[in-house]
């Protein structure tokens, strides 16, 4: 549908770009556009003039060559406002949103430490939020860390209960990275300011992808990230809400005073510019894209549920449009994405590491840890062609099987032992 | 981190899955891991009155050099007699299969599923099994 809407597309670029995805199905298939997206060729022609011609220094006040630069970065930042429903003035542009993360948790325990010294996140949290959270302890701060309930929420009242009069800032994210879910923030942020606290929300996996407004949604701080969302890497933003209230976070970059003093350092005008498009962009076909991606995401869960032993992880009705996790069942993630090596996709096992532990968050759901070893996250995005998501269904089908043939507890299991009365050797 | 070609090969195509008699006095099974580590191996031997090992077969719960590690195994073990078959080392496996330092523990495990298995063919026919130096991992 998109596509065809593309096909009528000004962009030269991006009318060639759809008539090869739609002519010739590319092998491996992307399907892992929750760790990054390709850039949208619209999104890159945008960006081209800024490395060449229009190079200036956006902070060079007095010629043309910076009055250009800073034009572009000054459209940049109303094409983000907008669509998260912010005032430009309220956009600092960073790196990404790890940074803005960091500047945000880390800023406001800077900045509010008279006040209090207390912060609540949750234990699903990206680790940006989380090692940020763990660093102001480090400096002297008090932080809560909530459970989550089986299906990924925060509970309401274990937030409530969590609150002091010392807590200053209620970070929690907006979509999750492994398994999708959306967090009732407006809830969250209306118990955040009861009680006299700042709301923050990392929303890297949901800006662009589901409608956000900071003010229908109470939102005190943002993090987002332009490669998330078709746009260039290395290039973020950090919303800080101006008005009732006036938020102000202490800078963690000294140097030149830029983005209203908050974070120092060279503009990066053309992935500003970028992040600027990607934005404009996902306003104007996020509706129909959310759409036409939960329906080829469902289509996906629906087949590849049929198989015997697999769960979907998280809540299946507050979910990102594009995602799926799931768990199959004695078969352990790592071997079964070999298997499906033309899917590049991701799994909550972690073999590779050194510790062996499976993911946090899926644990933190309560999954047990052969479940967590046996997911796999499935993340769909602009460019997924229907084709591309019949194809990954044979092959994921096909590895699954596969790989319970060759599956000692898929054996077990058919023969109807108990895994849990088998006393496995001390590994 | 990219696979060898062995590691690749033995995956694609592995030798000798499936399962042997556990009830048999000349099958020796061992089954190794926990299904909470991401790995879980079942080797299986079948011994004959010379103690040589005339077949060996695998099942592996794991990633792919676990299921290469266990494969390779299995390869090496028919035709050795038991005797040889306990000299088998990880490192064997690991320098075959060229695995990075994070796989050498599917290794470890592959040694101690044939291990497993020798005791458990020897517990069965009255022979005492043999001590086993406290696993590496």
């Amino acid at each position: 549908m998109q596509f065809i809407a593309a096909k009528r597309c000004k962009s030269k670029t991006l009318r060639i770009f759809v008539w090869f995805k739609i002519h010739f199905m590319d092998i491996p298939i992307y399907l892992d556009n929750n760790a990054t997206t390709p850039m949208d060729p619209r999104v890159l022609e945008a960006m081209l003039p800024y490395f060449t011609n229009k190079f200036g220094n956006a902070a060079s006040r007095n010629h043309h060559f910076g009055w250009v630069a800073e034009e572009g970065v000054d459209y940049a930042r109303e094409q983000v406002a907008k669509l998260i429903g912010a005032s430009e003035k309220e956009i600092i542009f960073t790196s990404g949103a790890t940074e803005s993360d960091n500047l945000a948790i880390k800023g406001v325990f800077e900045m509010y430490k008279d006040k209090g010294n207390h912060i609540i996140t949750a234990v699903t949290e990206h680790k940006a939020v989380l090692d940020a959270c763990k660093h102001v302890e480090k400096l002297g701060g008090k932080v809560t860390y909530l459970a989550v309930k089986e299906d990924g929420l925060v509970d309401h009242a274990e937030l409530e209960a969590a609150m002091t009069p010392e807590t200053i800032l209620v970070s929690i994210m907006y979509g999750n990275n492994e398994i999708g879910v959306i967090q009732p923030v407006k809830e969250i942020a209306a118990i955040a300011h009861k009680h006299g606290a700042l709301f923050m929300t990392d929303a890297t996996q949901a800006v662009g992808k589901i409608p956000v407004d900071v003010n229908a949604d109470g939102i005190d701080l943002l993090a987002l990230s332009a490669h998330k969302m078709y746009g260039p890497k290395g290039v973020g933003a950090l919303y800080v809400r101006r008005k009732g209230p006036r938020v102000k976070v202490t800078a963690q970059m000294d140097g030149g005073g830029h983005e209203r003093g908050m974070r120092s350092g060279t503009l990066n005008v053309p992935g500003i510019v970028g992040l600027g498009k990607a934005c404009e962009l996902a306003g104007q076909e996020m509706e129909a894209e959310a759409k036409r991606l939960s329906g080829l995401r469902d289509k996906l869960q629906a087949a590849l549920t049929v198989l015997e032993e697999s769960y979907v992880n998280g809540n299946v009705d507050h979910r990102l449009p594009h995602v799926a996790n799931i768990s199959f069942k004695y078969v352990e993630g790592e071997g079964l994405m070999m298997a499906m090596k033309d899917l590049a996709v991701s799994s909550g096992s972690a073999c590779t590491s050194a510790s062996l532990e499976p993911s946090y968050v899926l644990k933190s759901l309560g999954l047990s840890d052969d479940l967590a070893h046996s997911s796999i996250r499935f993340g769909l995005g602009r460019f997924t062609t229907e084709e591309e998501v019949d194809y990954a269904i044979e092959v994921t089908k096909k590895a699954v099987n596969h790989l319970r043939e060759l599956s000692p507890l898929w054996e077990m299991f058919k023969e109807g032992i108990d895994l849990n009365s088998i006393e496995w050797a001390e590994h | 981190m990219a696979y060898s070609d062995k590691v690749i090969d033995h995956y694609t195509n592995p030798r000798n899955v499936g399962t042997l008699d556990k009830a048999s006095a000349q099958v020796g099974t061992g089954l190794v891991g926990a299904p909470e580590c991401g790995d879980v191996m079942r080797l299986q031997i079948q011994v004959d009155e010379n103690n040589i090992i005339t077949d060996a077969k695998f099942k592996t719960f794991g990633c792919g050099s676990a299921i290469a590690s266990s494969s390779l195994a299995t390869e090496w073990l028919k035709g050795k007699s038991v005797d040889d078959a306990m000299k088998i080392d990880n490192m064997d496996i690991v320098e075959e299969l060229a695995l990075p330092p994070v796989k050498i523990h599917c290794s470890v495990l592959a040694e101690d599923a044939i291990k497993a298995a020798i005791n458990d063919f020897r517990v069965k026919n009255g022979m005492e099994p043999i001590e086993l130096e406290k696993s590496h991992h």
